[in-house]
């Protein structure tokens, strides 16, 4: 039976990892992630959880290791942020092409230049491309949700993929929030143990990670692509399974007063939830707002995207990543570009907005949405602003 | 086993003739790989293999010897083995090391000793993969490392690493007018690992064969961190004929530029009889295209080094004690 | 594993590409590089098997008499052998 608890958001994380039953954990201090392999490493000297927990000296050695206990067949984790999620990257599309399922929780902290230690999202726009599967949850429900969907989506036969769940750093990590906390019987039954479809074993003798010659290099990223677009169908169903069991719905975008809006305000992470307040207090004001939350970012969701924004005139897009010298935000690139190809478009606008952990208020999303209200199709580099630059 | 006779031609030393025959039979390392002709690190890997039996995984860092075993969908390795990058043999070792401890407590792997190794080139291990090779030893894992030392980074194009000897042309830290190639010496990776309280640290060389082989065998017993330093002749990159590939590692033991000991709990010793009067290092130098531009004073130089790290090491021979004992 | 034909479909790969088939190596014949090939005179062979034992190849092996020979498929030349062998009973010949 579930438990409702109140909880540290990161500290729940652990406890839903826990309950997954991982063989083996690698991870390193980064603020402000750290309080789950903490809390993990507690789990385990208290005999909760028997699992290996190596200390391990660099985050880059964190994943490696990883890399290397999945190819054993353990099921493993990590957790990591911002700085050390760059330190780690040369692995992440390695292990991505390895097909080893591990799972990670990424605390997002905006990454250094100059170094800050608070949320915002450009440490995960950054892994775009990496080839792992991205969840984005919203508030301390999602997360531990999410955390235990992350194993059984990596480790399905039809997916065979790293999962990063992302929570956004401080503003859930380190708040406490009331949490439906599932029972170890009710993860056994949803979550059964690993079956490694390859491992290493003097008994089964291969080789993993060989070299990829020209000649198959090219046919291989078809494969990953492929694999990666193709495990939403498996996280669909996954997520159906979830809301059977737990009564809780997962979708890739999730709308909040959307039907009949004008102007849609799209977001991802915790702020999503700041923005229902202004959207609740717009249609309050009779303005016909509607707010977007898109829970997966990789595979992209087109086909959810296009329906969500089929019929509203303007898409206000909330990036919390500025891709510097780019055509906009990462999320609002990606929006568009997905756009692109419909007869019937909406004006899409971008505000890059809580870079660096500055706080997002809800008259700030008001005033976004009514900004975003009196837009016109504009090119892509005159869509985008910083929001709230003292100075200009 | 048996000390052999001095020989007329004074090729070996302290070997038994006729056990070749008696070494492992099965080979894990085959034929096929792309190595070049005369490789002393295939060699070298062909040996380890041979001393570790099939109960061994292997994680491998990129280098040389990865790229030339691995060209999918071919593989020269018949034991269990992974590769995911270059400064990380260690690190994926520990893991495979834990993976491998936790599955068999419970019971999902069968129920015996299967050994983790880790191997890595000298840039691999000395350099980039120095952080790793660290934390691993420093944590404890029951883990074997095992750099195979050709003094630079081969794969790429011989060039300077922590591990190249000083004088040696690479093609980063060339001989040129201007320069007389490496200017520091090489790393003492063995002595680091001493001090990380490996309980087993060892030098070795493909060119004693048996005495590497039964290094491997006593670093595969320790239940705990254990380390080879392996000289691995390289004649594309030394610039040798490949067919000198065996003597060019005699010529570095006999001239005391790479002496071949253990360090056991901290106890130290030479593992092969060296003779009383080490030989010239010129006969090794000399022979050696990537040392052809050193001038007498420069050769001096190198036989001076050698001389002092010698001599520290007689000094560990004689006065060290095993942490056992104290 | 079914013998796939090389280059492989993008269907066809393995995933992570694992090889899983060990020593498949032995696919690639490696004897095409060599220049030179080594020859044994029995009548000088000791059968020691220090040419079995430093082959990097690993391509030298024992018959059922105790002399050793190197297989042409692998052998890439490079005269290892023929240096170490004490009593100088291999010989390196040029290939035609």
């Amino acid at each position: 039976m579930s438990k409702r608890i109140g909880m540290e958001i990161a500290f729940a994380a652990a406890e839903a990892v826990a309950l997954c039953r991982p063989d083996v954990i690698a991870a390193y201090p980064i603020t402000p992630n750290t309080h789950i392999p903490e809390h993990l490493s507690d789990i385990v000297a208290e005999g909760r959880l028997d699992a290996e927990f190596i200390c391990v000296e660099s985050e880059h050695s964190a994943l490696s290791a990883c890399a290397g206990a999945s190819g054993t067949g353990a099921r493993v984790f990590t957790a990591t942020s911002s700085q050390g999620l760059l330190y780690m990257q040369e692995v992440m599309p390695i292990v991505s092409a390895m097909r080893l399922p591990i799972v990670m929780a990424i605390g997002n902290r905006a990454i250094s230049g100059p170094i800050n230690i608070w949320n915002d999202h450009s440490d995960i726009m950054v892994q775009r491309d990496m080839g792992w599967v991205s969840l984005f949850s919203a508030n301390g429900q999602e997360t531990v949700d999410m955390v235990v969907q992350a194993f059984k989506i990596a480790e399905h036969r039809d997916v065979m993929l790293p999962v990063n769940v992302n929570l956004d750093g401080f503003q859930l990590t380190h708040v406490v929030e009331p949490i439906w906390m599932p029972d170890q019987q009710e993860i056994d039954r949803f979550l059964p143990p690993y079956e490694p479809y390859a491992s290493l074993h003097p008994d089964h003798p291969l080789s993993m990670g060989t070299l990829g010659l020209p000649e198959i290099y090219n046919e291989v990223m078809m494969a990953r692509n492929t694999a990666l677009m193709n495990s939403k169908k498996v996280i669909l169903d996954i997520w159906k399974e979830w809301e059977t069991l737990f009564g809780r719905r997962y979708e890739p975008i999730e709308s909040y007063k959307s039907e009949g809006a004008e102007v849609l305000l799209l977001t991802m992470g915790s702020m999503g939830e700041t923005a229902e307040v202004a959207i609740d207090e717009l249609r309050r004001e009779g303005i016909a707002a509607g707010l977007l939350k898109l829970k997966l970012w990789r595979p992209f969701p087109f086909e959810e995207l296009r329906e969500a924004v089929a019929g509203t005139k303007v898409v206000a897009v909330a990036d919390r990543a500025c891709s510097i010298g780019g055509p906009g935000g990462p999320l609002f690139a990606e929006v568009r570009s997905a756009l692109y190809g419909e007869p019937e478009r909406p004006i899409v606008v971008n505000f890059m907005i809580g870079l660096g952990g500055r706080d997002v208020m809800v008259e700030d999303f008001k005033k976004m949405i009514k900004k975003a209200a009196r837009a016109k199709h504009v090119r892509a580099e005159c869509a985008y602003e910083i929001y709230g630059v003292r100075g200009s | 086993m048996s000390t052999a006779k001095k020989q007329p031609m004074g090729f070996i030393e302290n070997f038994d003739l006729y056990a070749p025959k008696l070494v492992e039979k099965e080979e894990f390392f085959t034929s096929g790989h792309r190595a070049c002709q005369g490789c002393g690190e295939a060699l070298a890997i062909r040996l380890m293999c041979k001393a570790l039996g099939k109960d061994t995984v292997i994680a491998n860092a990129t280098g040389c010897m990865e790229v030339i075993s691995s060209v999918y969908p071919t593989t020269a390795w018949r034991l269990p083995w992974i590769h995911v990058a270059f400064p990380n043999a260690a690190a994926v070792g520990s893991g495979v090391e834990a993976g491998l401890k936790a599955l068999q407590r419970k019971g999902r792997i069968p129920d015996r000793r299967v050994k983790t190794v880790a191997i890595g080139g000298d840039g691999g291990t000395v350099d980039i993969g120095f952080q790793a090779l660290s934390g691993a030893m420093e944590r404890g894992h029951d883990l074997l490392y095992v750099c195979f030392d050709n003094e630079a980074y081969m794969n790429t194009g011989i060039q300077r690493s922590g591990a190249t000897p000083f004088g040696a042309s690479t093609t980063t830290a060339p001989a040129g007018e201007a320069s007389f190639g490496n200017k520091t010496g090489k790393k003492n990776v063995a002595e680091i690992m001493v001090a990380h309280n490996v309980p087993y640290v060892a030098t070795a060389c493909h060119s004693y064969p048996l005495d590497f082989m039964n290094k491997v065998k006593k670093a595969r017993k320790v239940k705990g961190p254990s380390y080879i330093h392996c000289l691995s002749v390289c004649p594309t990159g030394w610039r040798v004929p490949s067919e000198a590939c065996i003597k060019m590692g005699r010529l570095a033991v006999e001239t005391g530029v790479f002496p071949l000991y253990e360090v056991e709990n901290g106890k130290y010793r030479l593992t092969i009889e060296t003779p009383e009067k080490l030989r010239p290092v010129n006969d090794y130098l000399k022979l050696q295209g990537r040392f052809r531009h050193l001038s007498p004073d420069q050769i001096q130089m190198f036989q001076d080094r050698v001389n002092l790290e010698y001599s520290k090491l007689m000094n560990k021979v004689k006065h060290s004690r095993s942490w056992l004992d104290m | 594993m079914t013998e796939k034909k090389w280059p492989e479909t993008w269907q066809e790969v393995n995933p992570g590409c694992i090889v899983f088939t060990p020593g498949s190596a032995r696919s690639y014949l490696t004897g095409g590089w060599r220049a030179q090939k080594p020859i044994w005179d029995n009548t000088k062979c000791i059968k020691c098997g220090i040419c079995y034992l430093f082959c990097p190849e690993g391509c030298i092996t024992e018959d059922a008499e105790g002399y050793f020979a190197a297989d042409l498929n692998y052998c890439k030349g490079c005269g290892i052998c023929m240096h170490e062998c004490w009593p100088r009973a291999i010989k390196m010949v040029e290939e035609g």
